[in-house]
């Protein structure tokens, strides 16, 4: 096992990403253009004039054959060409590129939370299972799951931004302000977590390296940390990976309880707004990274676990 | 075991209370009364009042109902639709299982709420609507066990016996395949129903699932944030309601699959 095999995962890794984008990507074209709705009646209201809609559907292009709609929203795509959003003139890029870091801060923070709560958690109800601890984990991560996010962040800022206004109570700009909205969504993920974290090391612990270092002397919390632990924790990173996706499109509920502007906030009003171009050009973009965080785990994972190249 | 019982149980009151709706609400829950709006709990209005001066009480028993009726629905479109294509997949093999494959890994690099918004974004709001974007992703994860059990009983002894006695393919998957199916897919059905109902009220909330005139606790949740701090009581009531509901279902799925396969005890459960 050498440089050339984790290269030759990588490579075939990456490859793998393209139909799956490609998919996504043809995805969001179907449901914009071949479904039985119509945008420019959405966009105008029934009772705009034929010409006026007519009009509208030669400028977006809808007048042209399915196909021809299809390699011309394709090329304009790989040349990262989102178009212009109807509302305010800009560039769907530009609108994307202001609103998404905070979106992704918000999601990492989340993401970062969780796993501090997750791993000790999970690891603990692994090492003592069906202790008290391990009942415990099982409750709470439940509770995460069960609590909708847009049931815990009123609940959180009635508590910690009114109550004890220890937290701004909405917006982005003071600092603080990330608190609660990062901890509204880290919840069900924390749930989430805790549970893979404990399923994974309690496989590993009943495997033959574990009885070894048990066998030379070492005592059973010291072996859990020291083998257990990174064994069961790559199928915990790649889990992150496909979560990461989830927790940003999730951020569209916490950002409208805390009115963060990020993409969900965006999106939100670009579809009051009825705003097609921005509506896809968000849509794509939380695909985008969702499609990415999946491979980054997987090249994250590869390159620390020989297993799994 | 005990906690699947006290699941089952509020599931069961969950249910008796929408049925019984129009007889315990105890008054419209569209009638507006704008002289006595936002008001507390009391013992005219149990659970207060929303901004419009609807009793809230009436309202969360209406909106459990439709909830209930579209989570239905929805679990039953695609856990047929889930359960029959992963069969065909999983004993078809070839070319038929590579296309589910394919779209399988498209669906699943999409998150669930994404999905569900981008249709709602494009087909318009209403039930249909709402329906087909609750239904889009919920059966990828019957489909995938479909497939997997699918696989594995192609080549069990009576599903050969029946194919080499003359049945054709479709009478194995029919008779053999789906039967043996089900049970799993019905056991998953609980937790699934747990995914669609924060799902509908994800998108209440953000306004794009069920419209008014019908209530539903997503957007009476989504209504209470805008003014949480005047009445408290219009967020958390139903955020609560669906909390317990959302546990209650997750709980019996658990203990569905527990009972199942004692194997299967700390499975993973479908986010």
């Amino acid at each position: 096992m050498g440089d050339a095999e984790l290269t030759g995962f990588l490579a075939k890794r990456m490859l793998w990403v393209l139909p799956t984008l490609w998919g996504v990507v043809t995805l969001v074209f179907l449901l914009g253009h071949a479904l039985p709705s119509d945008p420019v009646e959405i966009m105008l209201g029934e009772t705009a004039s034929p010409a006026k809609k007519a009009e509208l559907r030669h400028d977006l292009g809808l007048d042209r054959p399915l196909p021809d709609q299809y390699f011309l929203y394709m090329a304009r795509l790989c040349q990262g060409e989102l178009g212009r959003s109807l509302k305010t003139g800009r560039p769907v890029a530009e609108e994307i590129g202001e609103a998404f870091p905070l979106t992704l801060r918000l999601g990492l923070w989340a993401l970062f939370m969780a796993a501090a709560v997750a791993l000790p958690l999970g690891a603990a109800a692994a090492r003592w299972p069906g202790g008290s601890l391990d009942r415990g984990a099982l409750f709470l991560s439940t509770a995460g799951l069960s609590m909708p996010s847009f049931f815990l962040g009123p609940v959180l800022l009635l508590a910690f931004a009114v109550w004890r206004p220890w937290f701004p109570v909405s917006g982005s700009g003071e600092p603080g302000a990330i608190v609660l909205p990062a901890v509204t969504l880290a919840m069900p993920l924390a749930g989430f977590l805790t549970r893979t974290v404990r399923a994974s090391m309690r496989e590993e612990s009943s495997r033959d390296y574990l009885r070894a270092a048990r066998a030379k002397g070492l005592g059973e919390t010291a072996a859990f940390i020291r083998h257990a632990g990174p064994n069961g924790l790559s199928p915990v990173v790649t889990i992150m990976g496909i979560q990461l996706g989830a927790v940003l499109t999730g951020a569209v509920l916490a950002e409208k309880i805390f009115r963060w502007p990020g993409l969900g906030t965006l999106v939100l009003s670009a579809i009051a707004s009825r705003d097609y171009p921005l509506i896809q050009g968000v849509i794509l973009a939380f695909a985008g990274v969702a499609v990415a965080a999946n491979l980054l785990a997987d090249v994250a994972v590869a390159i620390a676990d020989p297993r799994a190249r | 075991m005990k906690r699947g019982r006290i699941a089952a149980l509020t599931l069961l009151a969950w249910v008796a209370a929408s049925l019984l709706a129009p007889w315990l609400a105890p008054s419209p829950y569209q009638r507006i009364d704008l002289a006595h709006r936002l008001e507390a709990p009391s013992s005219s209005h149990l659970l207060g009042t929303d901004e419009l001066g609807r009793d809230l009480l009436s309202r969360l028993l209406y909106g459990g109902r439709v909830s209930l009726s579209v989570a239905a629905a929805c679990v039953v479109v695609s856990l047929c639709i889930g359960g029959c294509a992963g069969a065909m997949a999983g004993y078809g093999g070839g070319s038929a299982d590579f296309l589910f494959g394919r779209v399988v890994d498209v669906l699943m690099a999409l998150p669930g709420l994404l999905l569900a918004i981008a249709i709602v974004a494009y087909v318009g709001r209403g039930l249909g609507a709402l329906l087909l974007a609750l239904s889009a992703t919920a059966w990828v994860g019957y489909a995938r066990v479909a497939r997997s059990m699918a696989l594995a009983l192609k080549r069990r002894a009576f599903a050969e016996a029946s194919l080499v006695s003359g049945a054709t393919r479709w009478r194995v998957i029919g008779r053999h395949v789906l039967p043996n199916i089900a049970p799993v897919l019905l056991a998953q059905s609980a937790a699934g129903a747990a995914g669609v109902m924060l799902s509908e009220a994800g998108l209440s909330f953000l306004g794009l699932g069920i419209q008014p005139p019908y209530p539903s606790w997503g957007a009476t949740l989504s209504a209470g944030c805008d003014v949480l701090l005047e009445a408290p009581h219009l967020a958390l009531a139903p955020g609560a309601l669906l909390f317990v509901v959302v546990w209650a279902l997750q709980s019996l799925g658990e203990a569905a699959s527990e009972w199942m396969d004692p194997r299967r005890r700390h499975a993973l459960v479908r986010l």
